[in-house]
């Protein structure tokens, strides 16, 4: 570690120094000595050529020396995301199911005509839809009430933002067997809370009720991830700049409006960033609909993850499973690939 | 700004009235603070009380009361210990590997994508980076269909005591696989803020690239390997959805299988299930108390 010390040391003076000294080399890197030694080596013209003519041999065998270290997971991470996933497409064109193997020589696209005609396709689709854009929004929304009301300088602000955040280090399955319990008709809080304060007429059935169902797991999953929108606000919020946030804040009484005009606007990218990764993990919501109902939800409550896993895994049409999977695939796509152009052409990559 | 709002009145007047203002806007902002505390803890809390009563206890009491002398037990918390146990076991069986060979994939990978060319390294950077998003149900028949064909259970066959672990070992490999886009990117991050000037310095000394991922950059990666680490460890260990799919045996069930079990099987004792739920969490918990600003960081690296 001592000499990653001294290096790291000399580093950061270096880095504080840069502009001043661009062209000392590289050259006294043996030795980390003091300060007055280095001072003479500087701007020594003959070791600057030296540098420059061995950096471009050396970039040529670094792209080399490179490979041993990213292509090994490039090629397990590929072979697991890329290859099933082009493989997936693959058996989706096919007959298969059941206990047999899939015969790749007849491939027709009849897994995906039959879906608009499969009322639990459609259905499934549809929550996906609505999941999707309604736990992102109100996510995104608590979250950011969150993080303002986080950032007013506040005492304990560490144990609050641990509080809030708790929820996302949990299971699934665990989060499901506890909201299994709060929503319980007669002995669950949810409806305790409510009969306490005098809303008797509001209790029910949440889970049971199909109308309710799927506002039931979006209220919860947006109990687990709220806090996750609220971290990354938070950055954003800090990261503003304190001559916008000072005349904001200074402007008490118009503070709401002022948070709306000046805060939020520049918010776009926490915005854009967290609510990508919320749809993603709208669209990975299985585990939790699976521990509170089962691989078949109903109607009411079906999302595409789930029915893939349903047709898939215990009817065992393989090929339709894989079909189902394609189009979660491509919504997924359709939510990070415009995403992660913003990005790249952002230079943020 | 005091002249635009065109009021005549005296600084000190509209300070004094600001900070009544402010101290009232503080109440509410506590009261609204410790009011959303409690959502964000009464699924835990109602949780936590019902795991300690007895059957008779939780159907007649409410879930936030805890629990009175009469009603207390500790019977569900072994009872749901007796049935965990072995998925505990399991699991932290595959976890700690897949979590730790992720990390270090993820490390080497990114490591090797700073030594590229900006255009080179920008292409295999999305593909990491695409895969960070990847819904799971898109490769669940191919991961099933390639397990089968694979056959570790037989590859293993002349040690008996691999190939009964065989589930596990597939589980390992599959989280391992779909962990190194995340912790590829959170290391790349953390090798962007890196100065290049010890690694030219090294350079120059004649290490090459082994030595200088040995001898600096691994070093320098450790706070970011807490980071990956942690991240990586929960969500491996919150997984059901791979072991749903690739574990078959009952003896080698994860944590979060035998914990759906115990869900399915005791339907209408909470306390065992709540008890259940908390063992299974408790891990998680524990590392994210202790670790909660790497476990915040990895998340957000996330985005």
């Amino acid at each position: 570690m001592g000499f990653i010390d001294r290096l790291r040391s000399r580093t950061g003076r270096r880095d504080r120094e840069d502009r001043s000294e661009r062209s000392r080399t590289d050259g006294q890197s043996e030795e980390p000595q003091t300060d007055g030694q280095r001072g003479e080596l500087r701007t020594d013209g003959g070791s600057d050529v030296r540098t420059r003519g061995g950096l471009s041999r050396l970039k040529h065998s670094d792209a080399v020396q490179a490979v041993p270290f990213w292509l090994p997971p490039a090629l397990l991470m590929g072979w697991f995301v890329y290859g099933a996933v082009g493989w997936n497409l693959l058996i989706s064109l096919t007959d298969w199911s059941g206990l047999s193997q899939p015969d790749y020589t007849n491939l027709t696209l009849e897994m995906y005509t039959q879906m608009p005609n499969d009322p639990s396709f459609v259905a499934a689709f549809r929550n996906t839809v609505v999941l999707l854009v309604a736990f992102t929004v109100v996510s995104l929304v608590i979250g950011l009430v969150l993080a303002i009301l986080v950032d007013q300088n506040i005492r304990f602000e560490n144990t609050l933002r641990t509080i809030y955040l708790l929820p996302m280090a949990l299971s699934f399955v665990v989060t499901a067997i506890f909201w299994s319990w709060m929503y319980n008709p007669s002995t669950g809080t949810i409806n305790v809370v409510l009969s306490t304060i005098g809303l008797d007429f509001l209790t029910m059935d949440w889970i049971g009720d199909p109308r309710t169902r799927l506002a039931a797991i979006i209220f919860a999953l947006t109990w687990q991830f709220s806090g996750y929108a609220m971290v990354v606000y938070l950055a954003g919020l800090r990261a503003i700049p304190d001559s916008h946030y000072e005349a904001a804040k200074v402007d008490g009484a118009g503070s709401l409006r002022m948070y709306w005009r000046v805060i939020v606007p520049q918010l776009s990218a926490s915005t854009t960033s967290a609510a990508v990764v919320l749809m993603v993990f709208a669209l990975k919501a299985f585990d939790f609909i699976f521990i509170m109902f089962g691989d078949n939800p109903g109607r009411s409550a079906d999302i595409l993850a789930v029915m893939m896993f349903r047709v898939a895994f215990s009817r065992t049409q393989w090929a339709y499973g894989a079909a189902v999977a394609t189009i979660l695939f491509l919504m997924a796509l359709s939510v990070v690939a415009p995403y992660l152009y913003l990005q790249y052409k952002r230079g943020d990559l | 700004m005091a002249t635009a709002d065109g009021t005549g009145r005296s600084v000190g007047d509209r300070i004094a009235e600001h900070r009544a203002e402010l101290d009232t806007q503080r109440v509410v902002l506590y009261a609204v603070l410790v009011g959303l505390v409690g959502f964000y803890l009464s699924p835990l809390w109602a949780g936590l009380t019902t795991a300690f009563k007895s059957q008779a206890g939780f159907i007649n009491t409410s879930p936030l009361e805890p629990p009175t002398p009469a009603w207390f037990t500790v019977e569900p918390w072994e009872l749901a210990f007796a049935t965990l146990q072995g998925g505990l076991v399991n699991s932290v069986m595959f976890v700690v590997p897949a979590t730790i060979l992720s990390a270090l994939f993820g490390s080497f990978a990114a490591y090797g994508l700073t030594k590229l060319s900006w255009r080179g390294q920008v292409g295999i950077l999305v593909i990491f980076l695409a895969g960070v998003f990847l819904p799971y149900q898109s490769v669940l028949v191919p991961l099933r269909q390639f397990w089968s064909i694979v056959d570790l259970a037989g590859l293993l066959a002349f040690a008996p005591v691999l190939a009964n672990r065989a589930d596990l070992l597939e589980l390992t490999i599959t989280h391992t696989a779909y962990g190194i886009p995340i912790c590829t990117i959170l290391f790349r991050s953390y090798y962007k803020t890196l100065g290049d000037e010890m690694i030219e310095a090294a350079k120059i000394d004649g290490a090459n690239a082994f030595g200088i991922y040995k001898r600096i950059v691994l070093p320098l990666s450790l706070p970011m390997f807490a980071v990956t680490l942690i991240y990586q460890f929960t969500q491996v260990w919150n997984d059901l959805l791979f072991a749903l799919v690739l574990v078959t045996s009952r003896s080698n069930y994860v944590v979060t299988q035998s914990l759906n079990e115990l869900q399915g099987s005791m339907a209408q004792e909470y306390n065992i299930q709540m008890a259940g739920a908390f063992i299974a969490a408790l891990p998680t918990i524990i590392i994210y108390i202790v670790f909660g600003r790497q476990f915040a960081k990895g998340i957000t690296g996330a985005s």
